[in-house]
Parts: C-alpha cells; sequence; structure tokens
C-alpha cells in the first residue's frame, strides 16, 4: 500500500498543486487500492474509474498550464449511492433503482465538480438508507475494515468504510438519524452531521426529509472541515436550506478548548449502554476537562423518549417518499401486461424493496393512516418540540453536549438482523440531532480489542465551529490504538 | 399497547393496498406480529404529557421561500431516457381498469 | 316508495382553477405553456418526482391566491403550511399531491369566504388552497377497455387553485351560475383563462334529501357541470323512488356517453394520509403584503357591470351577461368606442352574438370576429344597406370566415335590392302567375302582405321593403282598374 493514500486532503491538495504528485498518479494508487481490498471490505457499488481519471489528468494538466484548481483539486471523494451523479447509476442498495441513471447532479456533486474533487465511486448503505449496519444493501454487506467479521456501521458503511480502510481520502454519506455518525464511530474515523439545512439536500434521494442531512466522512477533523466548508451554503433548489453566514471551520483548527462548557446528560449513558464505551467516553470529557474545559452531569428528561420520536416520524415520511417508486417513470417494472395499474405497482414495490424498507413503509402509512395519526405521527412531532425545547434550554448554560456516538461496540454480522427493534435501539444517542436539526460529530476516541469507539458532541444550531474546535483538540490528544485488517 | 389495540391481519392487508406493497396471506400474521412489536415500543410515548404542545414540522426557522415566476427551457431527453415503457412520447401504464 | 318529485338537493362544489397567467409551473421552472407541446416535453426532475428533487414555490401564485382570497370575500392565513395527499394513481409523478389541508392542524391559506349569486343566494366558501395537477392520461379507446394507459406528464405540477364550498347550492343550473361567476372573477382578477381548455374543472358532492352524499369527479368544463348533475340527481331520484337506498361513493363524470360511472374496482377504502410537507417551509402572509395585492386589485365583475350600464347606458340584464364572460364584455367595449348605439349593439352582442357562439361550442376568442367589422355591420343596418335580417345572417358567416361584412355582401350579393325597374319587372310577374291572390288582395287590404312576401322570397328577401311594398300596392291599384 502506498503511503500516499494515508495523507490527509490538505497535504495531497498541496502536492498535487506543486506537482510533488500527480493527481492521475494518486488515483491510480486509491483504484489499486480499492481492488486490493475490495473482495473483503465492499465499500463500493459502482466505480466510476473513468470518469475520475479523466478528471485527474484534466486538473493535472491545468495544474501544468498554471491555471487555477479548485480547493480539492485531484482528492478522492467517495460520494454514498444515495446522492445523484449526473449519468452515474446511483441505486441507493435497492433492487428498485439497480439501473437508475440520475438526469442531474445534486447541489454537492456539482460543488464538488467545481472545487475539482475527483468522484471515485459510489458507497454501498442500507437500502434507502435504512439502517444501522449496512447489512440491508440488497447488494451484499460492507465489513469493517477494523475486523473483517463485524460491520461497519450504517446506513453510511461503504462511505465509513472506504474511507477507514484508505480506498479514498473523504467521502460523504447521508445522516438521518445516525447514519454517518454511526459508521464513523464503528470504522474510527470522523462524521459530522451538520445543521439542518447548512447543506443543500438537493439531489439526496429521500428517506426521511425532515430529518436528514448530506454529510462528510473523513479521517481527520481538518480533512471534514475542509470538505464541510466546500459543499456548505444556501441553494436556490432546496427551500430548507440557509444561509450560514460566514463559518469560518478552517479559522476552528486550534487546540485550545479553555472556558468551553460541557453538558453530559445522564440519559446517553443509559441502560444498553456498554461499559467500555462509558469508560472510553468519559475519559474523552476527563481529558477535555484537562486542557480547560468544565462539565457538568445533566438531566435532559426527553432525551428516553427521542428513539420512538424518530423513528415514528421517519418511518412516516420514508412511507410517502418512496411512494414514488411505481415503475412507470424510473426504476424496477416487471411484465405488467396482465395486471392492472394498482396490481402491478404492488409486485414491482414488492420485488423492488427489500425487508426492512417494506417494515418502514408499512408501519409509516400505519403512523400515519386515519385514526391513528394523532396518536403516532402528531405525538412525535410533539414530543420533537419537547426534545427541541429542553436541548435548547440546556444550550443556553453548555457550548456542548457530550456522550456515545454508540452505546455499543461494532457487533457481527448478522447479529441484530433478526430483531428490528434491536437494530433500531442502537441509534439512541444519535437521532437526537436529528430531530433536534443541531449539528452533530463523532470523533474516535479510544478503542477496546482493536475495535474503534467514538465520542460524540452535540452543539446548538450552526454552531459547527464549537463542534470542530474541540473535536480538533481530542484529536491531538487521544490517539485510540486501531489497526487496519486489509 | 393494550391487547385490543393489537394489530390485525385485515389490518396489515389494508395498510399493504394503502402502500402498494404485495404481501401474500401468510406473510400478513408475520407482519402483524412484528408492526405490533414495534408499535408496543412506540407506545412508549404515551408516557409523556404533550398537552398544549405544538407539533414541529419544520426545524429550520425560514419562512417564504420563493423562486420568481420565470420559466426555463430545459432538456427533457435525459429523463426520457430512463422511462422503463414508453410509447411515441408517452408514458405507457398498465390498464387502469 | 319515495315521493322524489320534493326532495332538496344540495350541491357542494371543489372548483380547480389553473392559474394560467404563471409562466412556470407551481414547484419548478418548467414552462406551463403546455397545451400545444407534444408529450413530455416540459418535464423536470422536480416535476417528474425523480428521485432527489425537491420542490420550490411560484411567488405568483401565492400572489394569485390572495387575490382570489380577496375577490371571494375570505379570510387570509397569516400562517399557512403545505401537506401532502397520498394516494397512488399514474398521473401522479411522486404518488402525493402537494397541497393544503384545513384539518390535521393544517391551514389553508384563505378560508370562509362567500359570493352572492342572486339577492337572496349566498354560496359560502370554506376554504381556498394552492396546490399542483397531476398528469394527463389518455387511451387506446375508453378508459374501461384501454389495454395500457398513456400518461404525459406536461401538465403534471402546474398551479391550481382548489376553491370548496358548503354544500349550499340546491340545483344544477345554480352551480353553472356560480361557475360562471367564478369564471369571471378569475378572468376579471387576470388570474385564470376559462378559455383554455381543462382550466377550469369540478368535483361535486351531490346529495338527496333521504340519500347519502356522493361525489362526482372528472367534470373537465364548467359547461359540462349542469348536464352531469342532472343526470346523478336523476339517477339519485330513480334509485330512491324504486326503493333502493344510494350508497356514499365516488362516480366519475363520463363526457363521451353523458352518464357517471362508479370506478371502483377494489373493496378498499382510500386514506389520504395527510401530513406536513418538510421540503416547503411554512408561508407567512403580511398584513402589508395583503394590502399591496388590494391595492393592485383590477376591476372585478360587478364593479365593471356597474360601469357598464352608467358608461353605455345598457340595461342591467345585459350588462350582466356580458361580465360574465370578461372576453365578451371586452369585446363589447372595443366595439362600443366605435358605435353610437351601444344599447343596440349590447343587444345583438348578447342575443344573436352568443347564441352563434353556443350553438357552433366556440369561444370568442376562436370565433374570427373582429370589433370593427361587427360595427361595420351595425352601420350597413342603420344606413339601410342590408335589412336586419341579412345583418344575423351576414354575422354568423363573419364568425365563420373572419371576412369583412363589405367582403361578404359583395360575394354573396347581400346588399339591399332598390331597382325598381327590376322589382316592378318581378311584381308583373308575381301578378300574372298568382291571379287569385291578386283578387283576394284586391277585396282585403291584408291579403296583399302575401303578394309583397312573393317578391321578397324571389329577391331572398334583399328587396328594399319600402319599395317593394310601394310597387305591390301601385300594381294593385292598376289592377283594380
Amino acid at each position: 500500500m502506498s503511503r500516499i493514500l494515508e495523507l490527509s486532503a490538505s497535504e495531497l491538495v498541496s502536492k498535487i498543486r506543486t506537482q510533488e504528485i500527480t493527481a492521475e498518479e494518486y488515483v491510480n494508487k486509491c483504484y489499486e487500492r480499492i481492488k486490493e481490498v475490495e473482495d473483503r471490505i465492499h465499500a463500493f457499488i459502482t466505480l466510476t474509474e473513468n470518469i475520475a481519471l479523466e478528471k485527474a489528468q484534466e486538473i493535472d494538466s491545468r495544474i501544468r498550464r498554471n491555471e487555477k484548481v479548485g480547493t480539492l483539486s485531484g482528492i478522492a471523494v467517495a460520494i454514498k449511492d444515495n446522492i445523484c451523479i449526473n449519468d452515474v447509476r446511483t441505486t441507493c442498495a435497492s433492487k428498485m433503482l439497480e439501473n437508475f441513471i440520475p438526469p442531474y447532479d445534486a447541489t454537492v456533486i456539482q460543488r464538488l465538480k467545481s472545487q475539482d474533487a475527483i468522484l471515485i465511486g459510489k458507497t454501498n448503505m442500507d437500502e434507502f438508507a435504512m439502517g444501522t449496519s449496512t447489512e440491508h444493501s440488497q447488494f451484499g454487506p460492507t465489513h469493517n475494515p477494523h475486523d473483517l467479521d463485524r460491520v461497519p456501521g450504517g446506513s453510511s458503511g461503504g462511505s465509513a468504510a472506504s474511507v477507514a480502510a484508505l480506498e479514498t481520502t473523504i467521502s460523504l454519506g447521508s445522516d438521518t438519524g445516525g447514519s454517518v455518525r454511526c459508521p464513523a464511530s464503528f470504522c474510527g474515523i470522523v462524521g459530522m452531521k451538520p445543521t439542518y439545512g447548512l447543506i443543500s439536500r438537493y439531489g439526496l434521494i429521500a428517506y426521511a426529509n425532515s430529518l436528514e442531512q448530506i454529510s462528510p466522512i473523513a479521517r481527520n477533523v481538518a480533512d471534514l472541515a475542509l470538505l464541510t466548508e466546500c459543499i456548505a451554503g444556501q441553494d436556490n433548489k432546496d427551500s430548507t436550506s440557509i444561509d450560514s453566514g460566514t463559518q469560518n471551520l478552517k479559522n476552528c483548527l486550534v487546540d485550545d478548548v479553555s472556558g468551553v462548557k460541557i453538558g453530559v446528560p445522564e440519559e446517553l449513558f443509559g441502560i444498553g449502554t456498554d461499559e467500555v464505551v462509558s469508560k472510553a467516553v468519559w475519559e474523552a470529557i476527563s481529558k477535555l476537562e484537562g486542557l480547560g474545559a468544565t462539565f457538568s452531569k445533566i438531566k435532559l428528561e426527553s432525551l428516553e423518549y427521542a428513539l420512538a420520536s424518530y423513528y415514528i416520524i421517519a418511518m412516516s415520511e420514508a412511507s410517502s417518499n418512496l411512494a414514488r417508486y411505481d415503475g412507470l417513470r424510473y426504476g424496477l417494472r416487471l411484465d405488467d401486461e396482465n395486471y392492472d395499474w394498482s396490481t402491478a405497482y404492488s409486485r414491482n414495490r414488492d420485488v423492488g424493496f427489500g425487508a426492512e424498507v417494506k417494515r418502514r413503509i408499512m408501519l409509516g402509512t400505519f403512523a400515519l393512516s386515519a385514526g391513528y395519526y394523532n396518536e403516532y405521527y402528531l405525538k412525535a412531532q410533539r414530543v420533537r418540540t419537547l426534545i427541541r425545547q429542553e436541548l435548547s434550554k440546556a444550550f443556553k448554560d453548555f457550548d456542548l453536549i457530550i456522550g456515545p456516538t454508540m452505546p455499543i461496540l461494532p457487533f457481527r454480522l448478522g447479529e441484530k438482523l433478526l430483531d428490528p427493534l434491536e437494530m433500531y435501539m442502537c441509534d439512541v444517542d444519535t437521532v437526537i440531532a436529528n430531530l433536534a436539526g443541531i449539528p452533530a460529530i463523532s470523533v474516535p476516541c479510544s478503542s477496546s480489542q482493536g475495535l474503534p469507539i467514538g465520542v460524540q458532541m452535540m452543539a446548538p444550531a450552526l454552531r459547527e465551529d464549537v463542534l470542530i474546535k474541540v473535536a480538533f483538540s481530542l484529536e491531538q490528544h487521544l490517539k485510540p490504538d486501531l489497526e487496519l485488517k486489509v | 399497547m393494550s391487547e385490543d389495540k393489537k394489530i390485525t391481519k385485515e389490518q396489515v392487508k389494508h395498510l399493504a393496498w394503502l402502500a402498494r406493497i404485495k404481501i401474500t396471506d401468510s406473510e400478513e400474521s408475520k407482519y402483524a406480529e412484528e408492526m405490533g412489536e414495534i408499535l408496543k415500543y412506540f407506545r412508549k410515548l404515551d408516557e409523556v404529557d404533550t398537552e398544549g404542545v405544538e407539533p414541529t414540522h419544520h426545524v429550520v426557522d425560514v419562512v417564504n421561500v420563493m423562486r420568481e415566476d420565470e420559466p426555463e427551457i430545459k432538456p427533457a431527453e435525459n429523463i426520457l431516457k430512463i422511462v422503463p415503457a414508453k410509447k411515441d412520447r408517452f408514458i405507457k401504464a398498465p390498464r387502469i381498469v | 316508495m319515495v315521493e322524489t318529485t320534493e326532495l332538496k338537493v344540495k350541491i357542494g362544489l371543489e372548483v380547480h382553477c389553473q392559474l394560467t397567467n404563471l409562466k412556470s409551473k407551481l414547484f419548478c421552472s418548467c414552462s406551463s405553456d403546455y397545451r400545444q407541446s407534444p408529450p413530455n416535453t416540459h418535464v423536470c426532475p422536480v416535476c417528474m418526482g425523480t428521485p432527489g428533487s425537491l420542490p420550490v414555490l411560484n411567488r405568483k401564485a401565492v400572489e394569485d391566491a390572495i387575490l382570489i382570497a380577496l375577490a371571494l370575500n375570505m379570510q387570509i392565513s397569516n400562517k399557512t403550511i403545505f401537506y401532502r395527499k397520498n394516494y397512488f394513481y399514474p398521473d401522479m409523478p411522486k404518488n402525493f399531491q402537494i397541497s393544503q389541508y384545513d384539518r390535521a392542524g393544517g391551514i389553508p391559506i384563505a378560508k370562509n369566504g362567500s359570493k352572492k349569486l342572486e339577492v337572496e343566494k349566498i354560496v359560502h366558501i370554506s376554504r381556498l388552497q394552492i396546490e399542483e395537477d397531476p398528469g394527463k392520461i389518455s387511451y387506446e379507446g375508453t378508459i374501461e377497455t384501454s389495454k395500457s394507459a398513456f400518461v404525459d406528464y406536461n401538465r403534471a405540477g402546474i398551479a391550481l387553485v382548489e376553491i370548496v364550498t358548503e354544500p349550499d347550492i340546491n340545483s344544477p343550473k345554480e352551480a353553472r351560475i356560480f361557475l360562471q361567476k367564478i369564471r369571471s372573477i378569475m378572468e376579471h382578477l387576470g388570474v385564470s383563462s376559462g378559455e383554455l381548455e381543462g382550466s377550469m374543472r369540478c368535483d361535486a358532492n351531490i346529495s338527496i334529501q333521504g340519500g347519502t352524499r356522493v361525489e362526482v369527479k372528472n367534470i373537465s368544463s364548467f359547461k359540462e357541470v349542469e348536464r352531469a348533475l342532472n343526470f346523478e340527481i336523476t339517477r339519485q331520484k330513480n334509485l330512491l323512488r324504486t326503493g333502493h337506498r344510494i350508497g356514499q361513493e365516488t362516480r366519475h363524470w363520463d363526457e363521451a356517453r353523458r352518464v357517471t360511472i362508479s370506478l371502483r374496482v377494489k373493496e378498499e377504502e382510500e386514506d389520504y394520509r395527510y401530513f406536513p410537507e418538510a421540503d416547503l417551509v411554512p408561508l407567512s402572509i403580511s398584513e402589508e403584503e395583503i394590502e399591496r395585492q388590494k391595492n393592485s386589485m383590477p376591476e372585478l365583475p360587478e364593479g365593471h357591470m356597474q360601469r357598464l350600464m352608467t358608461q353605455y347606458d345598457i340595461s342591467r340584464q345585459n350588462a350582466m351577461t356580458l361580465i360574465d364572460n370578461k372576453a365578451l364584455a371586452e369585446f363589447f367595449e372595443e366595439s362600443a368606442v366605435n358605435y353610437s348605439h351601444p344599447d343596440l349593439l349590447g343587444n345583438w352582442i348578447v342575443g344573436d352574438l352568443l347564441s352563434y357562439l353556443y350553438e357552433m361550442d366556440i369561444e370568442l376568442k376562436d370565433a374570427k370576429l373582429m370589433p370593427r367589422d361587427l360595427v361595420k355591420m351595425l352601420e350597413l343596418i342603420d344606413d339601410g344597406t342590408i335589412s336586419g335580417k341579412i345583418g344575423k345572417e351576414l354575422l354568423k358567416e363573419m364568425l365563420i370566415s373572419g371576412k369583412s361584412p363589405d367582403e361578404i355582401i359583395n360575394q354573396k350579393e347581400m346588399r339591399r335590392i332598390s331597382d325598381s325597374e327590376y322589382l316592378n319587372q318581378l311584381t308583373e310577374e308575381i301578378f300574372s302567375s298568382n291571379p287569385q291572390a291578386v283578387k283576394d288582395a284586391i277585396k282585403d287590404p291584408k291579403a296583399v302582405r302575401f303578394l309583397i312576401g312573393q317578391l321578397m322570397k324571389k329577391t331572398g328577401g334583399k328587396a328594399d321593403p319600402q319599395l317593394a311594398n310601394n310597387l305591390v300596392n301601385e300594381k294593385l291599384k292598376t289592377s283594380k282598374t
């Protein structure tokens, strides 16, 4: 394996710009690595080698001609397979979209292209982003690079595993209830769900549209900040995107947490939290305290209801968002000469969707249906308000809220597959930020038997700067003992 | 969830129709049982007093995002290219009745 | 057995008007000018529901809706959000429609308005909402026999307003009058043109005393409403009379066969599962915005009618008929500028012109008539060049051909015959071939009319009537001696 692949994005950009290495050479190394490990990791669904190499050559020649290049010039970015790239197959890891070729670019893709990033491939995920392990991919699971028998987390398992396994330098995932922070934690890297609205959702294939954000993944905090800045910002195509003002994240990369006030809610260490995880997170908190931060234990009682509230809302929205897959305009269509439209739709959707997707559509349909809407959907949205209110009250006293990203260590493939509720429970600490629309980051803080443990930090809306600053400090002072198994 | 609120096979059948998902008779009871388990967990929310609490439908405090009424000419060919069944420029759908 | 003749009928309407003054669709920038376009040419990821696409609201649609709400005396909501109405159908690109809702926490853009039909009759309007049009399905043969359906999504995403009334309407005729008024308001506001095919459609809820509410969908133009309602009411009354009960159901108006049919194939009950659309942010409508729209409010039908009456001294009835169809009123005004007897002009437009349009089943814009040509025709009558009767024929010809009155008169030799030598010659012929009639006329002056009639007949009605009268009477005098 080449040393080049271990370099950070900013190091690579400067080496490529100064022609110390060429973008082509680096991209070729990425594909060599991909070919070396993919049979064991399976992080990608589609590789875009030709497009990537062509772009790399173009960047190299522009650099040779002394032309201006973008802030990500030549950097390989892996893209979760629910983000549309014009003319590149985008499957959502579903049979329904196995042959779907988007006729347009997502806004983030346009932004990456304009900053001269190299789109290296489309990554594996739980079907339609519904899952916590990437085992719900219809194209087979992804494996954790730190233990091939274990899951990489999900739903952005491919995006996280590819970065951890050095197949790419950075990647994009999407985070609806923890789908980027969970695999970042399980794979020992950094992932951040930004404030709702910070990054345009245009071109992100919806699972639960009031909760999700396209989210960056990197091996270090500096790269994460660089990638976030490239893709953030108001977009006319997404009505919910917001003008973030002038958040300069690169300026936050300083090792200084003095005066930072941290709240530690006991609810984030509830029943089901593995002791090694608790211990690791507390060590991280102590470390921050040692560096000049202060912390207090707090109670946020509404958090106990976050998981149920999240799943009701997510499933309700999913049942509507996924209604469009009927086989007429795109996607899977079975031979339907002998069927009326309604029966034909039911057949297409039966074959096109996997079990977990169907389960969530059914439950979401139930939660919105006449007679149950008030008790389920509306109730969940009211509880969501209570959670937001309690958090915003807490943020009057604290800059950050800290707890584990995942309550447990990466589990074995198949371990939770037969019990959907047990799988849902893994999201207990991550869904909070999605319900509240606030930013949250997962940073590696420790390990246990070679398995990564991540610490999660949440901040008020549009305070990504605080997250980046504290994450950067933690990164300087905690070096988890981790080793790749590929 | 109280016993009488258990989800029935008839409900599963109706939901499957609403969601246009084909479910066989044997799958109905499996769905009923599985969904019942999950819904039972969801009923945890019954413990929360939400009297007078407004629901959250949007987490961003933004209103009135609109575009001007300006038409754009956009090629439709990429969109038609991915349509599974067409007749001339029409999208072919299964029979209605 | 139920006595059905006196049973009270209650009708509520859901009126859908396309906002035809918009240049682009409701949530995307595809051109809204789709009517003459080949199928699926005005489509983009947003209106095709392509995965990952997102809606962005058209500002002008909101401004239009505020104007409409003001014109219908409605309360405008200071905050409103969009809802998803979930149901599957092949004309629905996303299998949900972005609309608004008045339950489950929803607030439509405006509520509680009313429209007066007559002095005593008021139709209450419960709500106004903004929503997107679905695509259009066509068939090989009929919907029931076609082996496939063919979908064109050009119409999908076109901006609509839906006006929902209370069940205050008591007859098909009232429904028609109400819809005419709505159309006139839309046209006066300049937001929707009823002349465009399919731009104004409606669904109707009908219940007859002692029966259940039945919904009739797919009434594709306001003209069809009276017909569809009459059919449905007769059908329901017949059921009641023969001792059947009326089940709650949704029926479709089959325009070709002029019947309502039940299209239900499954026993399942539809459940729209309305819930808020998180992809669109709330709409906040300020007092200033409402004030701004109030100030830009154009002349409404009522004001227009009053003005026509005072400015042109035409009858209330004529003024009312004219403003029901804004294009007709405009045509009247354009013509009246150049004509000295607007009252006569009014009679011609409301009378003959309108009934010709109705007979030919065309809109004024499709007729090839120019205001200056109508005025020219009236002047030809006034100066005696043609008779009033010929004028009626001429008008019909002008509507069809678009030619000027002079051109048609010359071509068809419609000019009055005032050549006394020629008419005299014809009179002699008539006298010699009708000796008995001549004898009668000598005895009874009333019988003279027959002879004059013969002369008019021979000239195809073109003989100058005064001259013909004189010639026949003179000839009679000479015949007496």
